[in-house]
């Protein structure tokens, strides 16, 4: 098995990790994480397939891609923690089942 | 955790399991060696003067990428200041809390940071570095002395903060748009400035990077605790 297969695999398995945890799980900081999860993901299924020349060595293109990602990840969950607050101190509600989770939802 | 909650955990377990049969099928379809395009980058990186192949590609063959994700960090900040609902204080929360380890450790580390960014922004044309690193460290020192208790200086009000938070993509879009004045197309460097376009517009991004990172750490502080108007 090649390194960079390693690299994509764990970044396909990240991905789906991340889609779980964005759908089933109600705590929305859950889904902000889970969020976080599907973007390394990507980053890592990037940089592992930019990986495949073994003579002319790692491909600059997806690195600068991941590079760009990484900066609108950072964007990404700070605007969603964001709305996460706003929607706590709106509502008093940190989750979509409807009910403040006092401890109760793990 | 009851059935209640079980039951309905089964179509999303359903829709992973489908993302990563589909996702992985398509990466195990692709070729185990590909040719990429390194040696196209490092050429062209050669010829346009910038060493550093990741920030040519950034900054140069991909500039329209770049110029659209500060745009898009632009935009998550503004979205994020307007969501911000206490503006009171959050440096008169912090500020009686940073102790006299905490005060000497910011003393030494803020102005090296300063000098790491700036260090980074200046050996990205050639090494790894560049504007996102240097204006991660940039942001890393203001949240590092908000947290210790520093206030913000005077000369730092709410216009110099906006306009340093936009100078970075402002700069941007006018070095894109000057060559179209001369009938070339947009972001088409002419060939003997190239590099000096380029470490002027780094230098200004990393300065609304370091910004923007400050005020998306500030206005997602203050909601509840209530935080400096940055």
């Amino acid at each position: 098995m090649s390194t960079y297969l390693v690299y994509t695999a764990g970044g396909v398995l990240l991905y789906a990790l991340g889609t779980y945890g964005l759908l089933a799980r109600p705590h929305l900081i859950h889904k902000v994480i889970s969020a976080n999860f599907m973007g390394s993901g990507v980053f890592l299924i990037l940089i592992g397939l930019g990986n495949r020349s073994p003579e002319s060595g790692p491909d600059p293109v997806p690195q600068a891609m991941v590079l760009t990602g990484i900066v609108v990840t950072v964007a990404l969950t700070a605007l969603g923690l964001a709305i996460v607050k706003r929607y706590y101190t709106a509502t008093g509600l940190d989750n979509l089942d409807d009910k403040p989770s006092a401890g109760g939802d793990r | 955790m009851g059935d209640r909650r079980r039951f309905p955990a089964l179509l999303p377990l359903l829709a992973s399991g489908g993302v990563l049969a589909f996702v992985g099928r398509a990466v195990l379809a692709l070729p185990p060696t590909a040719s990429g395009l390194a040696v196209e980058m490092r050429d062209g990186a050669k010829a346009s003067g910038i060493k550093n192949v990741v920030t040519a590609v950034l900054l140069d063959f991909r500039g329209y990428d770049t110029l659209l994700e500060i745009a898009v960090l632009m935009l998550a900040t503004v979205a994020v200041l307007s969501l911000r609902e206490d503006p009171a204080a959050l440096s008169r929360r912090i500020a009686g809390r940073a102790g006299p380890v905490l005060g000497a450790l910011t003393r030494t580390l803020a102005p090296l940071m300063i000098l790491v960014a700036g260090h980074l922004v200046w050996v990205g044309s050639s090494e790894p570095g560049g504007a996102f690193q240097g204006g991660a460290v940039l942001g890393a020192a203001g949240i590092l002395m908000v947290l210790s208790g520093y206030a913000q200086p005077a000369w730092a009000g709410r216009r110099m903060v906006r306009w340093v938070l936009t100078v970075g993509l402002l700069a941007f879009i006018g070095v894109a748009l000057y060559p179209m004045l001369g009938g070339g197309s947009l972001l088409q460097y002419p060939d003997e400035s190239r590099k000096n376009l380029i470490l002027f517009i780094e230098i200004l991004l990393t300065l609304s990077i370091g910004a923007s990172i400050l005020s998306l750490f500030l206005a997602s502080a203050s909601a509840t605790a209530g935080g400096e108007r940055p």
